[in-house]
């Protein structure tokens, strides 16, 4: 299953809960302010750190740019731009936007 | 008319019925997730789909008991989720994580529910042909 969030990890609980869900092989997607979560240094890193030792992560690049922080991103995060994310849909059998 | 409703039918897969499961996250009067999910609910449900829901994390506080909302003059759409069962709608998941977090217990919920791990939760999940978060 792709998992999308689009919640900054400081406001939210969304990239928690989804991270205590999402099952080995399957993948996380950060977009819009969830791509906060990605970046080194920060206290999301090392939750992000444990989780890619079950699931692939990617970030959004368009929102990391929008943002200013696509230097900022940690190693292991695998950046896509749009066609990516429809590459990420299609591939996996389902998914589930975690608000 | 028949002709034009079945070629559609045939069209769009009539007949085809697809495990859905309506996800909760969001406690109930502080936005209007929890309401809206309901509506939809009840939409798959009139389309005979196999229909689940998930309540975890701040999701857990729409089935609380005892919800009484004519102080703040909005409707209080709790009683619904025990009008469920009358649309085939019978599988009601919660977190336990989700409950202990809150102080909550299964008896402090107003409707029957199956009270899972956040491990059996992510099964669950697994096995839906479509995923719907609110």
């Amino acid at each position: 299953m792709l998992h999308i969030v689009n919640k900054s990890p400081y406001e939210k609980t969304s990239l928690a809960s989804c991270l205590a869900h999402a099952r080995k092989g399957g993948a996380v997607l950060l977009i819009e302010d969830a791509v906060y979560a990605a970046t080194r240094g920060s206290v999301a890193e090392a939750a992000l750190r444990r989780a890619m030792q079950d699931v692939a992560v990617y970030a959004l690049g368009p929102d990391l740019e929008a943002r200013g922080i696509k230097g900022k991103v940690m190693d292991g995060v695998t950046v896509v731009d749009f066609g990516g994310f429809v590459d990420l849909v299609a591939e996996h059998r389902t998914n589930q936007s975690w608000l | 008319m028949t002709d034009t409703r079945d070629e559609i039918d045939a069209e769009e897969g009539a007949g085809v019925v697809k495990k859905f499961m309506f996800v909760n996250r969001k406690a109930p009067y502080g936005t209007i997730y929890a309401l809206e999910s309901l509506e939809v609910v009840l939409i798959s449900a009139a389309f005979d789909q196999d229909v689940s829901l998930a309540f975890l994390d701040d999701g857990v506080y729409q089935l609380v008991k005892g919800q009484d909302t004519k102080a703040i003059e909005v409707k209080n759409f709790s009683p619904t989720y025990r009008a469920l069962e009358g649309y085939d709608v019978e599988k009601l998941y919660v977190e336990r994580e989700s409950l202990a977090a809150r102080g909550l217990t299964e008896d402090d919920l107003l409707v029957p529910v199956q009270v899972v791990s956040a491990a059996e939760m992510a099964e669950l999940m697994e096995a839906q042909d479509v995923v719907i978060g609110f």
